[in-house]
């Protein structure tokens, strides 16, 4: 899949170093922006998104047609203010809206496929610091993500700490834990099963892994909910029939909306792009990158922090951002915390949520 | 300054040297750390326990974590604060004695304060009624308090005394006034320690 995506895009221009040793070239960032630079580029604010997100946070997406994924939030007087602040959000290295990917041609004019190199979360955020060099912005109002959006946000505090005043953190971690690792290899797995797949050489084909890939996304997207939210949503109801079936349709609800998150997905996004994005957040170790110690990350960062957890998600835990905030305090950072109350798992951060948006508002403006 | 704070959080906010690095530790609204920051130009951190105290901290601008000062005051470094503050909380600690050795730990200096067990009123009550006082000062019934660990001013001096604090200063409150300290095991309905060590 190769979409027709009109976003803004830049070419950065010098070659990108990778943690792996390796060294991209000719790099595209695509983004997009919402609200007016200020004249002394003093409220800008980077959105990071997460594994399946791209730059489209507050408009159409162009293949899917669906409003912005914080349409909710950003916005002219919403919670993310666009008549006050000038919002970038642009889409990781190693996706597929527009920023250099495995569907990216390579210089021999082929696609990457399973040529691209392996990246990390790093490796993202030397892309995103590339583009916000290209728009001459030396300081961010605040850097913000969810999930590995949250990811990003910590790496471009800890590795370029004079780049963002504030740094919003929500639903994320500075580690990826072995149940986060087991998630992404089976949802890796699904896609280099399918016979589609072909050793990531697909692009020219007329079939891609498309059922691998529907798997692994209904795989994630049950870690992305909470039993209670399922329970509540689906319960043990039929889909379109009143009696069991005796066979294997999707005979309950939550299988039939599961397939149709699989399926939709597959429109979307590259099955490579998601090989290539759970390993990055696979090897995300915040501390590992600095001696081990976590609080090493942020000795002298000058940065504001705020963390939020959801008490319902059981991906990225409290506790992990528990984990954040005491080595944040260890290294004598500011920063507030709160665990929220809410029902629907790791995807509450993209919910409607009343407290969210207070506390998002308040550290915005403190 | 602080005059309309709670009478203990002003003794304290009259006492904190300005531009100084403050952690107020069950910090509740934020009212001591917005006047400690405002006022006198404070580096203030706060940890608070309650959810909904913590979101309206952070609207305020001010940097608060949600967390348990039983558990999470072991993650500051020793002497990251000028001073460490508690404020009414020390009677709900898991074990106050050692929660005072990480507040001098934490801190170069220490508030502490705490509603007075041994005040007249709550010492009728237990004298003439035989029940567990409920006071304006104590207004919670004793199987929903969370005050574990009632403690008295006298109490208070000797684990001080025990741990090698140093009494730097003391106040006393009866209501919302001001009270010497001449018998103040008795009379002060409120009490709030300046300490080091």
């Amino acid at each position: 899949m190769a979409p027709e995506i009109a976003s803004k895009s830049v070419k950065l221009n010098a070659d990108l170093p990778l943690d792996s040793g390796q060294v991209l070239s000719g790099v595209e960032i695509a983004y997009e922006t919402y609200g007016e630079l200020a004249a002394d580029k003093s409220n800008a604010i980077l959105i990071c998104h997460a594994l399946t997100g791209d730059q489209y946070v507050a408009s159409d997406h162009p293949i899917t047609g669906k409003p912005g994924w914080w349409e909710r939030l950003v916005g002219p007087g919403k919670v993310i203010d666009t008549d006050r602040f000038h919002v970038i959000c642009a889409n990781v290295i190693g996706s597929c809206m527009g920023s250099t990917g495995p569907a990216s041609l390579a210089e021999d004019g082929h696609p990457y496929g399973m040529r691209f190199p392996v990246i990390t979360i790093r490796d993202m955020v030397r892309g995103l610091v590339g583009l916000l060099d290209g728009l001459g912005i030396e300081k961010l109002h605040t850097v913000i993500g969810g999930s590995m959006g949250g990811m990003q946000a910590l790496s471009l505090a800890a590795n370029w700490p004079e780049r963002a005043e504030r740094v919003l953190v929500i639903a994320s971690s500075a580690r990826h834990s072995a149940q986060n690792i087991a998630f992404h290899e089976v949802g890796r797995q699904a896609i280099m099963a399918d016979r589609y797949w072909n050793g990531g050489d697909y692009y020219a084909s007329d079939a891609s892994p498309d059922n691998g890939l529907a798997v692994a996304r209904m795989a994630a997207h049950i870690t992305y909910l909470s039993e209670e939210g399922l329970t509540e949503r689906f319960g043990r109801n039929l889909q379109d029939r009143d009696t069991k079936s005796f066979g294997f349709d999707a005979d309950f609800q939550v299988e039939s909306y599961l397939r149709y998150q699989g399926s939709g997905f597959t429109q979307r996004f590259d099955a490579n792009s998601y090989l290539y994005i759970t390993r990055a957040m696979d090897y995300f170790d915040l501390a590992e990158e600095h001696g081990g110690t976590l609080a090493n990350a942020f000795a002298g960062t000058s940065a504001r922090f705020c963390l939020i957890s959801f008490d319902s998600d059981w991906l990225y835990p409290t506790a992990e951002s528990r984990h954040v905030v005491h080595a944040l305090n260890a290294a004598g950072a500011k920063v507030s915390f709160v665990e929220l109350c809410a029902p629907h798992g790791h995807d509450s951060f993209l919910l409607e949520h009343e407290q969210l948006d207070r506390v998002m508002r308040g550290f915005l403006d403190g | 300054m602080g005059s309309a704070l709670r009478p203990d959080l002003a003794a304290i906010a009259s006492h904190v040297r300005p531009n100084s690095r403050v952690l107020d530790i069950g910090c509740g609204n934020g009212d001591l750390m917005d006047v400690l920051e405002h006022d006198a130009s404070c580096d203030a951190r706060g940890i608070e326990i309650d959810a909904t105290c913590v979101e309206r901290c952070v609207a305020r601008g001010l940097s608060v974590v949600q967390g348990d000062a039983d558990r999470d005051l072991a993650n500051y470094p020793d002497k990251a604060f000028d001073y460490a503050i508690l404020s009414q909380t020390l009677q709900t600690a898991e074990r106050p004695d050692k929660m005072l050795d990480e507040l001098l730990r934490v801190g170069n200096q220490a508030f502490v304060s705490f509603p007075n067990f041994a005040h007249w009123r709550t010492r009728a009550a237990l004298m003439f009624g035989g029940r567990m006082p409920v006071t304006r000062a104590l207004p919670v019934s004793w199987y929903e308090t969370q005050n574990i660990h009632h403690v008295t001013v006298d109490d208070f001096r000797e684990l001080a005394r025990a741990k090698g604090a140093k009494i730097e200063n003391a106040w006393f409150f009866a209501g919302e006034k001001k009270i010497g300290a001449t018998a103040a095991n008795w009379r002060a309905e409120f009490a709030v320690f300046q300490l080091s060590r």
